[in-house]
């Protein structure tokens, strides 16, 4: 009793500001509510196509089925193990890789070229522009339509005008060599006029009277793009870098009307062959587990950069 | 050379005789013709008759006997108006639920105060880095789920939420001064009626901006509606396409080939010459989407 007797003070004294809190609490989510009712309608989606599906994929990478027909079984990191060891993915990896170099480092390049020419607004410019920019509208499967013929062996435009002037004339999407560059220029040529979009964007914020000074100065071209221009552009450059590498990883569609991949898996790409897996092997714990893993490749470098860039604009 | 002075008129004095611009601009002149040529081909080589044989179909000279067969032959096998239905049905009944869902979740944010604010925002910021391409092995176990494999609803369900849209139409509604708001609060007009009447109305170039990232990322979809479309006739003309690619090809029939791309991209073509500034400006919004 005596023990009881101080006790019973203070948690009284204490019961009214919990309750307060509580009070405040439910105050705020009432509150809140419009808000929520609000966003319902995106979360609901968001939740089962974005966070369900993930939830989804992490789960499926943890079963695999013995045959086709058995029932699923727990494997833990098996199908990882599995995947990781499959030379069909490695093979996957290592092409997404030099597709990935091999297509952003030319079509950023040129998007540079075509900005920095492009900079000026007239009716000539404007033209080029749209000219440029028409291949970033159709689908890649159009535009893989017409290219299937650009590349056809013999008679196709590329050996049409070209093709005569080569002492033997290469077969552009059978060559296990070739293939993959012929699949990189259709990117380029698809992609560069969107990043020029950007680095026109990009020159608007150039200051004038910096480039008036170098003038007066007497900088000549090079001067002013490396020490005006490029510095200025650092920015545009880390984003166009980020959505080239998202679209190295995700337009994969010309693989599938070209070559499937082929010849011999020489085109073969990571999401490519995540669709053979679950589509064509009916493989959905292979398919998961190759899924997750290209998923945390992109969030780290997504991070990095989105890290990278956050820093550069808090160091300046 | 006269042409090139004449561009550079209103180029800056000092730069007026350096000879690198110059090259540069020539450059990209003959690159934007190289990039036109595979639309070029695709012109000439819809027109060309099928009695000029095989040899002449890579000639970029315009036939002297134009013709309109590969046109009729294309849109007789392809089944194309029933691809074009398809495609259209899909892009605006993800259009109109998106508009419906990005709305409300880009005035939430934009105007309201509440609990937990910044997380949801991360919620809806991380959809951006998760490429919705990637997760199409999950998403069609989910479509499947829900009884709506080979259809075209299932087509368009993964779409329906966009972080992008989100943003979008919350800067568009923070410009907004909230002066209009108040005027309408003190006449009683319900959270509703105000985003019906007062947002909406306002923030009509950025849904338009919206509506064409939004259109033309749809149409091209491709590997999607091919997972989960299996009947022929419920197939977009992206997968279409494909599949009347595939046996054109091994017909040879290109100049068939060739008038059906033509047809599906003219729409977008158009489009785009029509419309040509809203576009460049939209896409340069989009960004990640």
């Amino acid at each position: 009793m005596s023990l009881a007797e101080p006790a019973a003070l203070p948690v009284a004294a204490v019961v009214s500001p919990r309750s307060h809190i509580v009070a405040r609490f439910s105050a705020r989510l009432k509150a809140s509510l419009p808000a929520y009712l609000l966003l319902l309608p995106s979360l609901i989606f968001l939740a089962l196509f974005t966070y369900g599906a993930m939830g989804r994929v992490l789960i499926d990478a943890l079963y695999q089925r013995a045959t086709p027909k058995a029932p699923l079984r727990f494997v833990g990191l098996d199908n990882i193990a599995a995947v990781l060891a499959d030379p069909a993915f490695t093979g996957a990896v290592v092409n997404n890789l030099i597709y990935a170099v091999g297509t952003a480092v030319p079509s950023i390049g040129l998007a540079l070229l075509f900005a920095l020419a492009l900079a000026r607004t007239n009716a000539v410019t404007s033209a080029l522009r749209a000219a440029l920019f028409l291949p970033v509208l159709i689908p890649m499967v159009a535009a893989s339509a017409l290219f299937l013929f650009i590349f056809l062996p013999n008679v196709g435009l590329l050996d049409y005008y070209i093709g005569r002037l080569l002492p033997v004339v290469p077969n552009w999407l059978g060559d296990p060599d070739i293939a993959l560059y012929a699949i990189m220029i259709i990117t380029i040529w698809k992609n560069a006029g969107y990043y020029m979009l950007f680095f026109l964007a990009g020159l608007q914020a150039v200051p004038g009277d910096v480039m008036e000074a170098a003038h007066l100065d007497g900088a000549g071209p090079y001067q002013r793009l490396r020490y005006i221009i490029l510095p200025e552009l650092k920015p545009t450059f880390l984003f166009v870098i980020v959505i080239a590498t998202l679209n190295a990883v995700t337009q994969v569609d010309h693989v599938f009307v070209m070559t499937k991949g082929g010849p011999s898996n020489a085109t073969n790409l990571v999401l490519f062959y995540i669709y053979q897996q679950a589509v064509e092997h009916y493989d959905i714990g292979m398919a998961s587990a190759a899924t997750l893993l290209t998923l945390a490749a992109l969030m780290a470098l997504t991070a990095l950069s989105f890290r990278t860039m956050a820093n550069r604009e808090g160091g300046a | 050379m006269k042409l090139i002075d004449a561009l550079t008129r209103d180029a800056p004095l000092a730069t007026r005789n350096e000879i690198t611009p110059k090259l540069g601009f020539a450059l990209t002149v003959l690159l934007a013709l190289a990039w036109l040529i595979p639309f070029l081909w695709m012109g000439v080589a819809t027109l060309r008759p099928a009695s000029d044989g095989i040899n002449l179909m890579a000639e970029l000279m315009p036939s002297l006997k134009p013709t309109l067969d590969n046109i009729r032959d294309a849109w007789e096998i392809g089944d194309f108006p029933r691809y074009f239905l398809n495609t259209t049905i899909i892009c605006t009944g993800i259009l109109l639920v998106q508009f419906f869902t990005i709305t409300l979740a880009g005035f939430a944010f934009a105007r309201l105060d509440f609990a937990g604010k910044s997380p949801i925002f991360y919620l809806f910021l991380m959809q951006l880095m998760l490429v919705p391409v990637l997760l199409i092995v999950p998403n069609l176990r989910i479509i499947a789920q829900f009884g709506l494999y080979d259809t075209l609803a299932g087509v368009m369900m993964p779409f329906f939420a966009s972080a992008f849209g989100t943003f979008l139409m919350r800067q568009a509604f923070e410009a907004i001064p909230t002066e209009l708001e108040d005027a309408a609060l003190i006449d009683g007009a319900s959270l509703i009626q105000r985003i019906r009447h007062i947002y909406v109305p306002l923030s009509i170039p950025s849904f338009s901006a919206f509506a064409i990232i939004s259109v033309t990322s749809h149409w091209n979809d491709f590997l999607w509606p091919l997972m989960v479309i299996n009947s022929p006739d419920k197939r977009p003309l992206t997968v279409g396409l494909s599949v009347f690619t595939a046996t054109a090809e091994g017909t040879q029939a290109w100049g068939t080939i060739a008038a059906g791309t033509l047809m599906v991209i003219a729409p977008l073509l158009i489009t785009f010459l029509v419309f040509q500034k809203r576009f460049i400006s939209s896409f340069i919004t989009s960004g990640i989407k």
